[in-house]
């Protein structure tokens, strides 16, 4: 009897196997070192909160761990970075959320196919440019407007932080907008609305928790944003919403700890976990809420 | 070609009247040399098979298709003896004149009560009165009303397919057109929600113009008075549907009827 199908060659399991163990290598490395990450922030928070009370940390209005008389209230910090971050969100939301309606349902294929990479290249300048950029050019084109700007404040880096992330609220607007089924806009149009009422009547509308989603991803980048506000918003802790006095924002005072010489161990170095940890549950929790909307929007439209 | 005329007997106002219409979609030639007069009041079925030109024909009526970059026009189509593609008409002006009703139900995302009031509103309708009775006399003229009286604010989306159907031909209503297009409307529906539609447009015509695109011949038999045979961007033959299934002119409309292709 002749075989026309050939017997699998003996080596080749073994080789599947590796290649399989090799593969499943690669995907355990990040997963674990993620969950190092957690691991160590959450036991260095742990070890912090021994020694100073989560009520004092939530409630106390001065954050002064490097000096004499200590103070541990993260209240000033998150306060500083709330400021920055909606500062950089009220510039960026406007001009994304119609830079994306512009090229959803305004521009040619030709043109979106050229302003969209442009944009997105935006996205890849190195933040220290930002930063020097927000320091060195706008702070003093603002001192110009506004009188008694300090050198170092929230404004001017919020604004160069919201430049920084119009292309991720355009980009992913516009992909929530350009998925909205083209037969809605028919529909609009046949009932006799002009284009830019079908645009803010019915596109944005139903591409809502697709925009929302870029918004909220947005934000959870602009709060996680380190190099421009480290560079421009100063490094003083300070309990204020006035934008143009200096404050510091957590991932600042991480930055300004992390380079100093504190010493492993002691509690000034605790701090940063302690922040970071307040960080990385503020991100988290934006993260996640983005998601769910976007897999929404995809479950209507997929 | 002959520009296609309609024997009948009875007298008829002409709600359309086209001439020559030509039409491309970049480089291809979607309609050639269309002719034909639609009568007021009364169910225009257009059949023929995928591609034919059939959905482009009335997708014209409405100025629809301005919107599709690329595509051009040639032709005249007279609407109640006014051309339609004059440059100084306003389109939107139209589109409330010709409403639409589409293939695939596409009701706004939004609840029952705004699809409907969605254009009077933009018409700048806010009185909260009279939009109520907007949308209670579209629902109505509709077949609607009766199902959905009790959940206006709830999402249209949640309707069945039918009943969205409805619900667009309803929130085409609100606007107030004269005439009423539909690109087959029911080829997304079950054959339940098919009669219900076909029923309601017995009634539509009473008050409306109604032009009906659709692929099924038995739809176009039992639904309208008039029908306009479709081939390769041509009108075949264009006549009273009696005569049309019963004893075609031409014979491309025989073999269509009698299943020989499409």
């Amino acid at each position: 009897m002749t075989e026309t199908i050939r017997k699998r060659p003996p080596r080749r399991k073994t080789q599947e196997r590796l290649v399989q163990a090799v593969l499943f290598f690669c995907a355990a490395v990040s997963v674990f070192t993620t969950l190092g990450i957690v691991g160590v922030l959450l036991f260095e928070t742990i070890e912090f909160f021994r020694e100073v009370p989560l009520w004092s940390f939530l409630t106390d209005t001065q954050w002064t761990p490097l000096f004499s008389d200590k103070h541990f209230g993260i209240l000033p910090l998150a306060c500083g970075t709330f400021l920055t971050a909606a500062i950089a969100i009220a510039v960026a939301m406007p001009v994304g959320l119609l830079t994306a309606v512009f090229l959803s349902e305004y521009a040619g294929d030709r043109l979106r196919g050229t302003v969209k990479p442009v944009l997105e290249i935006l996205a890849g300048i190195p933040t220290v440019v930002y930063g020097y950029f927000a320091l060195l050019f706008v702070t003093p084109l603002l001192q110009r407007f506004i009188p008694g700007m300090a050198g170092f404040n929230a404004l001017s880096p919020g604004i160069v932080m919201g430049i920084m992330i119009i292309p991720m609220i355009s980009s992913l607007s516009e992909d929530a907008m350009y998925a909205v089924p083209q037969n809605l806009r028919e529909a609009a149009q046949a009932l006799g609305a002009s284009r830019l009422q079908t645009a803010f009547g019915v596109v944005v509308p139903s591409a809502f928790s697709g925009i929302a989603a870029s918004f909220l991803l947005a934000v959870s980048r602009a709060i996680g944003e380190t190099m421009i506000v480290a560079i421009a918003a100063g490094q003083q802790p300070r309990l204020t919403l006035d934008p143009t006095h200096p404050v510091e924002t957590m991932t600042a005072y991480i930055v300004q700890v992390s380079l100093g010489d504190t010493p492993t161990g002691t509690i000034e170095y605790k701090t940063i976990f302690a922040v970071g940890m307040a960080l990385f549950l503020a991100t988290l929790v934006l993260n996640l809420l983005s998601h769910g909307l976007r897999e929404r929007f995809s479950e209507k439209y997929g | 070609m002959t520009p296609a005329t309609v024997e009948t007997q009875e007298e008829l106002t002409q709600a359309f009247a086209i001439q020559g219409l030509n039409s491309w979609y970049g480089s291809f030639h979607a309609l050639k040399g269309v002719s034909m007069t639609i009568p007021e009041k009364r169910v225009t079925a257009i059949i023929g098979p995928s591609g034919c030109g059939k959905s482009t024909l009335i997708r014209c009526l409405n100025r629809i298709n301005d919107l599709i970059p690329g595509f051009r026009v040639e032709g005249q189509i007279a609407f109640k003896g006014q051309n339609l593609y004059d440059p100084a008409l306003d389109p939107i002006q139209v589109r409330l004149q010709i409403g639409m009703v589409f293939q695939k139900p596409n009701p706004f995302p939004k609840s029952i009560y705004d699809n409907v009031a969605f254009g009077p509103r933009l018409c700048g309708e806010k009185d909260r009165s009279k939009l109520d009775a907007i949308v209670e006399e579209s629902l109505r003229k509709a077949a609607l009303w009766g199902e959905v009286k009790e959940k206006l604010k709830q999402s249209a989306l949640a309707l069945s397919g039918g009943q969205q159907q409805r619900l667009c031909i309803a929130r085409t209503l609100a606007v107030g057109p004269e005439v009423l297009l539909l690109d087959e409307p029911c080829s997304a529906l079950d054959p339940i929600a098919t009669a219900k539609i076909e029923e309601l447009l017995m009634d539509l015509k009473k008050s409306y113009t109604v032009v009906l695109v659709t692929h099924n011949m038995q739809q176009a038999a039992r639904a309208s008075d008039y029908t306009g045979f479709m081939l390769l961007g041509e009108l075949v033959e264009f006549a009273l549907t009696a005569k049309i299934f019963t004893n075609p002119t031409n014979s491309r409309t025989e073999a269509y009827i009698t299943g020989r292709f499409g």
